[in-house]
């Protein structure tokens, strides 16, 4: 038998501020968190929240998962870990790892030579720097690993999470992604490929959309089995009841046009949670803004949801709000589907006004709305997440019984 | 070049290891490295500066043996002349 996986903490580091409440409130009241093209987390100050020596040893998105991961267990009310050590894991994505501390040590080594190149360059770099700086900060020793699936990754990095409470591997996870890619290089990279917004506006499913605003930032979870939850009188914020994942073996960047591995990676999600597309009351989207992403998710929507229920149920993009976060984004919109559940507030696709005819469901344009359970009781929401490569990962939440 | 002097060694190598993380205070020439909390990749980051700074190579073993900071700037001082 599998046990059920709850939510306790919540944590984020965004363009809209620190902190998982900063985010749903400040994108619920339209505020839009995209600067000259870019989602820079202009009020993340390192010194503010790590020791300088947590700050010398740890890329910027390291520092991004540290911050996030420590509001997170302390809204668990983890003083002292509640389980055994050895049972609670680290799940810590990224899309791209420490791409700043790669560029600085580069330059080190083209201008000073090999020789003075920083010991810590590589332990800086690693895309599982991430987990390893959380799991070591609070002595998590069970099982912690990096995740690497680009913009799908903080969403693998919670479904695996599950899987391992589910299965008794773990009595907890900590779970989540982390991306700092702000950087010159980093820009050059999807610039060339035409994947940026040109006009830096990120406005999903918009019929000017002209593709992604790059974002940076880290969303962490903390998950625990249901029953020692709730034996240790945490505070339930939600549920984690499904999660799936396909893969469109394709194309490297473009999504498949037919939908179909992505609708097959949300059918196959509402099964694993036991439950109907007409159970679902909010569909939180990847919705990047280019022209393709938009348009796969919502025939992939429609394939998964059948035409008539596709139409009906709100869908809003958080990217609207804070760009793209690569290998953070699907922990930070979780945290952002979370929290739309708990505080039953839909926050707005931001930006889109103009709609495109091909895209006809409903991506709550405007303003925040309540979020109106699908039948009566239950209240569940799922959050999509598709990456280069053709990863494609749904995950389904519960909202917490009130 | 000038001779270097143990004075300038030191105020050089407190310089690079608060900017390692401990504060500036606890940083006396008595203090071990395990008391400041700087490891060996700390002391990897140290011999690169040493090296770029003074020209003195210091190799892994050299570094193993140092267990304060007065052990370490004497045998820079020590290596430099």
């Amino acid at each position: 038998m599998k046990h059920r996986v709850v939510i306790t903490g919540l944590g984020a580091v965004t363009p809209l501020g620190v902190g998982a409440r900063a985010l749903h409130e400040r994108w619920a009241q339209g505020v839009c968190g995209i600067v000259d093209g870019a989602g820079a987390c202009t009020d993340f100050e390192p010194k503010e929240f790590l020791s300088l020596k947590e700050i010398r040893r740890l890329d910027r998105f390291s520092q991004f998962a540290l911050v996030a991961a420590d509001e997170a267990l302390t809204q668990a009310g983890w003083e002292g870990l509640p389980y055994d050590p050895l049972r609670i894991g680290c799940v810590i994505a990224t899309g791209i790892g420490g791409i700043e501390t790669v560029e600085t040590q580069h330059d080190v080594m083209r201008d000073r030579g090999a020789k003075m190149v920083s010991p810590l360059g590589i332990p800086q770099y690693m895309p599982n720097a991430g987990a390893a700086a959380v799991g070591m900060k609070h002595g998590l020793q069970g099982q912690m690993y990096g995740v690497v699936s680009a913009c799908s990754g903080g969403a693998h990095a919670i479904g695996a999470a599950l899987r391992m409470i589910q299965y008794g591997d773990a009595d907890a996870v900590v779970a989540g992604g982390a991306e700092a890619t702000l950087t010159a290089f980093g820009f050059a990279c999807f610039n060339s490929m035409q994947a940026l917004s040109p006009t830096g506006v990120s406005r999903p499913f918009d019929l000017r959309r002209d593709g992604f605003v790059m974002g940076e930032g880290a969303g962490v979870l903390v998950l625990e089995q249901a029953t020692l939850a709730q034996a240790r009188g945490a505070t339930i914020l939600g549920e984690i009841a499904g999660y799936a994942s396909t893969s469109d073996a394709y194309h490297l960047t473009a999504p498949e046009p037919s939908g179909r591995p992505a609708s097959k990676a949300i059918e196959l999600a509402l099964a694993d949670a036991g439950v109907t597309a007409a159970d679902i009351a909010y569909v939180n989207a990847h919705g990047t803004s280019t022209p393709l992403n938009d348009v796969a998710e919502t025939v992939a929507l429609k394939l998964a949801f059948g035409e008539q229920r596709a139409k009906q149920v709100p869908v809003s993009s958080t990217k609207s709000a804070i760009g793209h976060l690569l290998g953070a984004a699907g922990a930070v919109e979780s945290v952002a589907t979370v929290e739309t559940l708990r505080t039953r507030i839909i926050p707005p696709t931001l930006g889109h006004e103009v709609p495109d005819p091909e895209l006809d469901l409903d991506y709550v344009p405007g303003e925040a709305r309540p979020l109106l359970s699908a039948n009566g009781d239950s209240l569940a929401a799922i959050s999509n997440s598709f990456a280069f490569g053709g990863h494609n990962v749904t995950l389904v939440f519960r909202g917490a019984p009130r | 070049m000038s001779a270097i002097t143990t004075q300038q060694v030191e105020s050089r190598v407190v310089e690079a290891l608060a900017s390692f993380g401990p504060d500036e205070s606890q940083i006396t020439r008595g203090a071990t490295f395990e008391e400041l909390d700087i490891d060996s990749l700390d002391l990897v980051e140290l011999a690169q500066i040493v090296e770029d700074e003074y020209g003195v190579v210091l190799k892994g073993e050299d570094m193993k043996e140092l267990r304060t900071v007065g052990d370490a700037i004497d045998l820079i001082v020590e290596r430099a002349s």
